[in-house]
């Protein structure tokens, strides 16, 4: 995928546009867009990786969280050419092709989502707490996701799919 | 000896079995309507008024029309040439699809611009220049009802005021003579504050128009794509059967997505006029500011009381802001929702009730946010009354609720608003809840840190509620009664195909619809598909809200199944070379009474009703239903909430919360229990931050999630879930109930009672919600009520 913009019917009027690489889960992409371009609308858009949802286009509801090196990130407030030269992971880079991510199982054994809507980015904010703190507590996961909303579970759930999360990451390390 | 299959093994009621929906989403491979992207789709967006009342004296789109990528601008003038200007509403009034005349709230849609990509278009509204002329504006009813206002629907011929209705039900005579008999009056004005869902996903729609087949398609956020379907035909004046509304995974509703909002009709008609798919995707301010909003409601009332703590009777007059348009999404019949459903739970002899509703220049209101239709209202406003009422008389709310309930053996209880509850055990539900909470040592607890101080509270809220509309001699939406619908296929193999006329919008459907096929017939669950939401496909439903999926969809599937249950039984009979009279039925096979071992699956008889029937017999194996239910199902719950107020700040925190939920029969107790804990969050939410206002210019403070607080995961409580008392509905056909509602309905009571009880003797009695640590902190202060009813002052 090197063009971002579909093909018009018309000539699109005369913006500039920047090339930028960004490596989205493990593959580098060359890109041109415009600046203006948000990182989510490139994701979802450009890229045709759905999974990162736009909820609230301020940065308050954490739906469209991407990992940006590792770091949780709001992809709906970062332009894509802030992610120039920079590794992106999203919901679609979590599982391998034959298993899940520790983090979507705990999602699905511990009932963490209802509408879907806001859990790729809970799970997102969730690997990137496993990944500094593999024994979390109740509090450092509630205080992890405190940037992620969402409206179906009351949480309860979703924080003890984090906590099972770790336990099975934790005893495929001891088993390693 | 029997064969039959362990139950909860295939899946079937009672197994917590994982939800199959997961399997797509914990991937990003959920498909709701922005990732749907068809071939030459172009995009659309909305221009907003920013003044909440004013005359519209000129549009200029020259500028928009001229930006390169935009292929059109939409004004209401031009949908006017399309007799589309204005839209009927669900409840008989009519809408602005775009303003011609003038706008009447803040964020109302003004034009729209379909350009080659939402970037395109959002520039091009910004180049269009609309002159307004301001209006003197109304954002309350004592506003409204001022005798030199403003006449909001000036559109509407013989409209000379802001009224929309009076209403009324009970017996005034009787009430008014029980107030008479009185030893004591306990009174309470109470305001429930305008309140958004606001699901995370916000609306959205693709509509594509092909001109070749004159066939629409709108893949849309919907939780009733057959209403749609219904409403398009008659407002866009298409052919129903060239109509086909998609309704795709949804990102959360709660009743926001019940209504036809005017994108989804702009994007429809962008579409027959482009011959081209055109997307519509909301911004979270459109949202907020301009979609179905909830509650917004105003309530005096009164409850006669007599001096050992039976009520005797209740007045209640409610007046409810509806907004601009009267647009809510409820049942014809009753013009506040099912508000009279109040002290259903409790015996009393004698209720009157007068509402009224008014317009306002606010966004049109009034939506069942997770709610049967204002039940929410109804049970807050009743329980606020209850736990005031046992503390005017000086009784402990618990024993007050007691004397109050109605018996376990009363039920059918017939209450003086006239509902028929089924049935429900209220005292066995509290009892549960005080054990696990610990009432008297928290009664303790709580006067010995008043010693030192402290304030600790506990409020309780007991209620039952009306839960799945219904039954088709009082329930219809714009004439439709309100049944659903379920239509089930039996493949040769013994695999199923099961489609509803509801709509998931994280309720888990694909994965609680297969586990009562399986409870009927001894199918696994996992051998059965569900489907939902395509009005092409799925049989002619009323959707999901109101907690209605269960009670009246969920019975349709039960009754679809024993349909091919009665015919799987004569092929059973055929394959058996017995009288159908001599068969017998144990879960997942039919078997010769008396000879157990002499049997045939529920699989064989599909192959057989493919391969091998009776002479005379149609082929295949596959029927419908459609479900009428008798009556509501009526859930019963009690939730007890502790907190601390800290008397320096006004901040309180919860200690602890029990909830006792009693929905009958549970089909999977894991999305049960998933159910209530999101329930008891937006109770939360609704008591401590939730809300949304609007200044004396109208602008609504609340238009993002800056200002309107929704509760993160550090700020939301850990729960306490009861699930041991069960009341199967007598009349649904697997016992079960409604629940999605129940813990958002009567939760936010029992956390504002807690907050009370810990006020007490300050000699405050009511501090609206939300309780926001200034207002209980000016209640603290001032020993004065706090009320949430003026508008707030924005300063300069």
């Amino acid at each position: 995928m090197t063009i971002v913009h579909e093909v018009r019917d018309e000539p699109a009027h005369d913006v500039p546009e920047r090339r930028i690489t960004v490596t989205v889960n493990g593959t580098r992409k060359v890109i041109e867009c415009e600046p203006r371009l948000l990182l989510s609308h490139l994701l979802r858009q450009g890229l045709r990786l759905t999974g990162t949802h736009m909820g609230c286009d301020t940065t308050n509801c954490g739906a469209c969280t991407v990992l940006v090196d590792g770091t949780p990130v709001k992809s709906c407030t970062m332009l894509a050419v802030q992610a120039d030269g920079h590794e992106v992971t999203t919901v679609e880079g979590l599982a391998t092709a034959s298993e899940l991510h520790p983090v979507q199982e705990g999602f699905r054994e511990e009932h963490g989502l209802q509408c879907g809507f806001c859990t790729p980015g809970m799970m997102l904010a969730s690997k990137a707490l496993l990944d500094r703190n593999p024994d979390p507590s109740e509090e450092d996961v509630r205080w992890a996701l405190s940037g992620n909303l969402c409206r179906c579970t009351g949480y309860q759930n979703i924080v003890k799919s984090v906590l099972w999360a770790a336990a099975k990451l934790r005893s495929e390390r001891e088993d390693q | 000896m029997t064969k039959a299959l362990d139950e909860v093994k295939i899946g079937g009621i009672g197994a917590s079995r994982k939800r199959v929906e997961d399997s797509r989403f914990i991937r990003g491979k959920g498909r709701y309507t922005d990732d749907i992207v068809l071939p030459g789709m172009l995009h659309m967006e909305i221009l907003r008024s920013p003044m909440a009342h004013a005359r519209i004296k000129s549009i200029d789109t020259s500028k928009a029309w001229e930006i390169p990528g935009v292929h059109l601008v939409l004004t209401g003038e031009m949908a006017a040439t399309r007799n589309l200007a204005w839209m009927p509403t669900l409840s008989y009034d009519t809408q602005a699809v775009l303003a011609t005349d003038k706008v009447r709230f803040q964020g109302q849609e003004v034009a729209c611009v379909v350009a080659d990509d939402p970037y395109i278009a959002k520039d091009a509204c910004d180049a269009i220049d609309v002159e307004y002329e301001p209006l003197p504006v109304v954002v309350n009813p004592e506003q409204a009802l001022d005798e030199d206002a403003p006449v909001i629907r000036d559109d509407k011929a013989g409209q000379d005021g802001n009224v929309i209705y009076h209403w009324e039900v009970g017996d005034k005579t009787g009430t008014d003579r029980a107030f008479e008999r009185a030893d004591r009056i306990s009174k309470l004005r109470l305001h429930y504050p305008r309140s958004h869902p606001s699901p995370i996903e916000c609306c959205a729609s693709v509509a594509d128009y092909d001109r070749a087949t004159q066939k629409l398609t709108v893949y849309m956020t919907t939780q009733a794509p057959h209403i749609v379907r219904a409403a398009v035909a008659m407002i866009a004046e298409l052919p129903e059967h060239m109509i086909r509304i998609v309704s795709p995974d949804i990102g959360g509703g709660f009743g926001n997505k019940v209504p036809v909002y005017p994108g989804y009709v702009c994007s429809i008609l962008c579409s027959i006029l482009l011959e081209r798919p055109v997307k519509w995707i909301e911004d979270k301010s459109g949202n907020l500011i301009s979609t179905g909003f909830a509650r917004d409601m105003y309530l005096d009332s009164e409850l006669a009381l007599r001096e050992d703590g039976k009520i005797l009777g209740v007045r209640i007059h409610a007046d409810a802001d509806h907004g601009a348009f009267f647009a809510d999404a409820q049942p014809s019949k009753f013009k506040i929702g099912l508000l009279h459903s109040a002290f259903a739970c409790y015996d009393i002899p004698a209720a009157h009730l007068t509402a009224r509703g008014v317009y306002t220049n606010k966004a049109p209101g009034g939506v069942a946010y997770r709610c049967s239709f204002r039940v929410t209202e109804a049970m807050f406003f009743q329980e606020r009354m209850v736990h005031q009422a046992a503390k005017d008389l000086g009784i402990d709310p618990a024993e007050f609720r007691r004397r109050n309930f109605v018996r376990a053996d009363q039920f059918p209880y017939r209450t003086p608003f006239g509902f028929l509850v089924d049935s429900g055990q209220p005292e066995k539900c509290l009892d549960v809840g005080l054990k696990a909470i610990g009432y008297e040592d928290f009664l303790k607890q709580k006067e010995e840190a008043r010693k030192r101080g402290r304030l600790l509270g506990i409020g309780i809220s007991t209620m039952t509620e009306p839960l799945g509309a219904g039954n088709s001699r009082e329930y219809d939406i714009l004439g439709i009664k309100m049944f659903d619908s379920a239509e089930l296929r039996v493949h040769l193999t013994g695999k199923a195909l099961l489609r509803v006329g509801t709509k998931s919008q994280g309720q888990g459907h694909e994965t609680t619809w297969a586990q009562i096929v399986s409870h009927e017939l001894g199918i696994p669950a996992e051998d059965v598909t569900v489907e939902e939401g395509d009005t092409d496909t799925a049989p002619f439903g009323m959707g999901t809200y109101a907690s209605r999926s269960t009670p009246v969809g969920g019975a349709a599937i039960s009754m679809v199944s024993r349909k091919i249950r009665a015919k799987a039984r004569k092929l059973a009979a055929h394959l058996l070379e017995v009288s159908e009279e001599d068969i017998e039925w144990e879960l997942g096979r039919f078997y010769v009474r008396g000879v157990p071992d002499r049997g045939v699956t529920i699989q064989e008889c599909a192959m057989a009703a493919y391969s091998n029937m009776p002479d005379g017999m149609e082929p295949g194996l596959e029927n419908h239903a459609y479900y009428d239910p008798p009556n509501l199902t009526w859930p019963f719950a009690v939730y007890i909430v502790t907190v601390e107020v800290d008397p320096e700040s006004g901040v309180w925190d919860v200690l602890n919360l029990v909830a006792v939920d009693d929905c009958g029969v549970r089909i999977n107790p894991m999305i049960v229990e998933g159910q209530i804990m999101g329930g008891l969050t937006e109770a939360y939410a609704m008591s401590n931050m939730q809300f949304i206002t609007f200044d004396e210019e109208g602008n609504c403070v609340g238009s993002n999630y800056m200002d309107y607080l929704l509760p993160t995961a550090w700020e939301t409580p850990g729960f306490e879930l009861h699930s041991e008392v069960v009341t199967p509905s007598p009349h649904h056909p697997i016992g079960a109930k409604g629940i999605g509602e129940c813990a958002a309905v009567g939760g936010p009571a029992a956390f504002v009672n807690a907050v009370m009880d810990a006020l007490d003797g300050t000699g405050v009695r009511n501090i609206d919600m939300p309780l926001l640590p200034d207002r209980v902190w000016q209640a603290l202060q001032t020993g004065q009520d706090v009320s949430g009813v003026p508008p707030v002052r924005t300063d300069d």
